[in-house]
């Protein structure tokens, strides 16, 4: 292959609070691709996912990030969220007394900016906003209601896939986004990740169980455990995992390590 | 300089000579039972003296640079008409507007739909026509507080609102009080004095505004007497737009009488110094009372609120929820009491206080306080002091908003709920406004208003 990977890392390093959380992860994602991340708890995906956002809590030790070629890591979160890297989430943050609608348009109008499109006024952007509702089957009185205020579970997280439909990233991210929902609603955001597939956008999964992936193809699937991604392959690694468990890869790695 | 001793006898002297030199101006001019009330206060205020942070009431609010500068009394701005960009920014508001300046009647701004037996005056002009609507409330209700300021505030009386909204009438639009400062060579202080009286069954909303017309040093000492009578439903909101070094001391009052029903809205975003203690007393059955408040303040302002609300008769129900922002070096004091008298039964009492401290030099004393000696009752109470939720910038941050405008969203979102309370839309977008213009990136969050 010799196009460049939209995202590449390598060898990263992080830590919080005097702990190091990543230890030493490399990573190539390539435009058109879908990857997935997998890990029991505790092994540094959301961490991984924060980082890439641009979170400032965490240190990093050594390793680098490029996007598109650009290092990343020097870039407020901001500035990656208008080059076209989206995170969708896994808890939502819920903002009193500013419309969804609202908080969307300021949102979208700043990421066209960065892009050269002309800002969308308020009719303009409802007419979007509309549209990409009706795809991801959110609520329109959801609209108007207050960011994630007062949303249920999948609400929320269906509000995350909403928003990605409407900044139309070049890089998503999704945290955990299938986490705590009903088949109904993985469906639906199943159906909005799938929409958004593109030669030009790659996506990253970073989830805890195989179920997304029976409707979500990746091209990839890591495993990372305690800070590393030990084991690499196709989707049916995934359904290994499924089956098998996560104790198995401890296993494999400490006989390994043995070896 | 910190002002260290222990009474402030010397500036209470040159209140004796400005109370000796106001009473010879008003000679034989006013009602003798007037007179006496005035002298009876006066004469309270030296018994009482200033207060000084000995005392609890005053422990976080010193007064001394008050009581440094030598104001004299306000004079009266003569010219007519008043200047249009004075009162162009209410003349959107549907209301009946009674306008004073300098503390002293200086207009009105009538609408169409003004009830006929609706009584809304300047009370020095009503002195002198019928005195005697004036004589069984004015310096009445509020003079057995124990407070210096009140009583100078009576001893002082110069002029004010006196409304009377008739049994049975209901106000479709409300009454905006609105006292304009304009400072002029030496600082000077108002004593404004309001009356408001919500006959049985009766419903109103009263506005009352102190507004700077510049940036200069002055005081503000003001009073409101409100009395809720049966079944009445009455809002009162006092909007406390003071120059930012304006010194700003304010009372309200009020009573409530059986299944009456009272809001009191404090919204606090001007002067230097800013105190106002509201107190409410539910005299009669079934009598429901709110306080809310909001208060926004920056660099030095010290924004001070005491509120006591007094249960002393069963089946009460109270309200009260505060929310104050407090930037840089500004100091914030909610002190809240809620006094349940024995036999106040079935009594159902809440008070929520929440602060957003913006700046790590900012600071709050928030303290609740409950007397309660009725043993059947619902009370509660809650504070909070906190920051902006980091995670919550970071969320703003990350989908392509900068930070400073993800913290004024923030920010705004801590104030929505309380401000979306207003009931009365104009001044909820006129809030919004004032507070929002002020803010680098609030433009924009004009949308959400």
């Amino acid at each position: 292959m010799n196009r460049r990977p939209l995202l590449e890392i390598r060898n990263l390093r992080v830590r919080i609070n005097g702990q190091e959380i990543l230890k030493g992860i490399t990573l190539a994602v390539y435009p058109g691709e879908v990857h997935s991340i997998m890990g029991p708890n505790g092994s540094g995906k959301s961490t991984l996912a924060q980082v890439l956002a641009g979170r400032e809590v965490y240190e990093i030790v050594e390793g680098e990030v490029l996007y598109d070629g650009e290092d990343l890591l020097p870039m407020s979160p901001e500035e990656r969220a208008r080059r076209g890297i989206f995170l969708a989430f896994q808890y939502p943050v819920e903002i009193p007394g500013v419309s969804n609608l609202y908080f969307l348009k300021a949102a979208v109008n700043t990421v066209r900016k960065q892009r050269g499109l002309p800002e969308l006024d308020a009719m303009e952007f409802l007419a979007l906003a509309r549209e990409k509702a009706k795809l991801v089957e959110l609520d329109e009185s959801l609209l108007q209601r207050a960011v994630n205020d007062g949303f249920s579970g999948g609400e929320k997280k269906r509000n995350e896939i909403f928003q990605m439909t409407l900044l139309e990233p070049r890089l998503a991210i999704l945290d955990e986004t299938d986490s705590g929902l009903d088949i109904d609603a993985l469906r639906v955001v199943a159906q909005g990740i799938n929409a958004l597939r593109h030669p030009d956008r790659a996506i990253v999964l970073i989830t805890h169980y195989q179920r997304l992936l029976n409707y979500v193809t990746p091209d990839v699937v890591h495993v990372l455990y305690d800070g590393r991604i030990v084991k690499s392959g196709g989707k049916e690694l995934a359904l290994e995992l499924e089956e098998k468990g996560y104790g198995w890869i401890a296993e494999e790695i400490i006989g390994s390590a043995r070896s | 300089m910190k002002d260290m001793r222990l009474d402030h006898r010397q500036e209470q002297a040159l209140y004796r000579t400005h109370f000796a030199q106001w009473n010879e101006r008003l000679g034989a001019r006013e009602p003798a039972w007037l007179r006496a009330r005035r002298e009876a206060a006066f004469a309270r205020f030296e018994a009482l003296g200033f207060p000084t942070p000995r005392q609890e009431e005053w422990r976080f609010t010193n007064i001394a640079p008050l009581l440094r500068v030598p104001f004299r009394l306000a004079a009266a701005w003569p010219e007519r008409p008043l200047p249009d960009e004075w009162l162009a920014p209410y003349r959107e508001w549907a209301a009946y507007h009674l306008v004073f300046v300098n503390g002293h009647f200086a207009g009105e701004l009538p609408t169409d739909d003004r009830p006929p037996r609706l009584l809304a005056r300047g009370i020095r002009a009503l002195l002198h026509e019928e005195p005697e609507i004036l004589e069984p409330h004015l310096v009445r209700f509020a003079e057995d507080a124990s407070s210096a300021f009140t009583a100078l505030n009576a001893a002082f009386l110069t002029d004010g609102a006196f409304v009377r909204i008739p049994r049975g009438a209901v106000l479709e639009t409300p009454i905006h009080l609105l006292f304009l400062t304009l400072e002029e060579g030496m600082p000077a202080v108002t004593h404004p004095r309001n009356v408001i009286l919500a006959e049985e069954n009766s419903q109103a909303t009263i506005i009352e505004s102190y507004v700077s017309l510049g940036d200069g040093q002055y005081f503000t000492n003001a009073v409101t007497e409100i009395w809720v009578g049966e079944n009445a439903i009455l809002q009162h909101y006092k909007v406390q737009r003071e120059s930012r070094a304006a010194f700003h001391i304010a009372s309200v009052r009020i009573a409530e009488e059986r299944t009456a029903m009272a809001l009191d809205f404090s919204i606090a975003l001007g002067a230097a110094l800013a105190r106002t203690d509201i107190v409410a007393i539910l005299k009669g059955e079934g009598a429901e009372c709110t306080l809310n408040g909001f208060y926004w303040a920056r660099d030095q302002q010290l924004v001070d609120h005491h509120t006591v609300i007094e249960h002393a008769a069963p089946h009460g129900t109270s309200r009260e929820f505060y929310k104050g922002i407090l930037d840089n070096e500004a100091r914030g004091v909610f002190d809240g009491t809620i006094i349940v008298r024995p036999g106040a039964q079935k009594t159902d009492a809440r008070q929520v206080n929440k602060n957003l401290l913006l700046s790590t030099d900012a600071l709050v004393n928030t303290n609740p306080r409950l007397q309660i000696l009725a043993d059947d009752v619902k009370c509660s109470h809650g504070a909070t002091i906190g920051h902006l939720d980091e995670d919550a910038l970071f969320y703003c941050r990350s989908r392509g908003l900068d930070a400073e405008t993800a913290r004024e969203m923030l920010t705004y979102a801590f104030a929505s709920d309380i401000l979306n309370t207003i009931a009365f839309g104009p001044l909820r977008r006129s809030v919004g406004e004032w507070v929002l213009t002020e803010w680098p990136e609030g433009e924009m969050l004009k949308e959400l208003l």
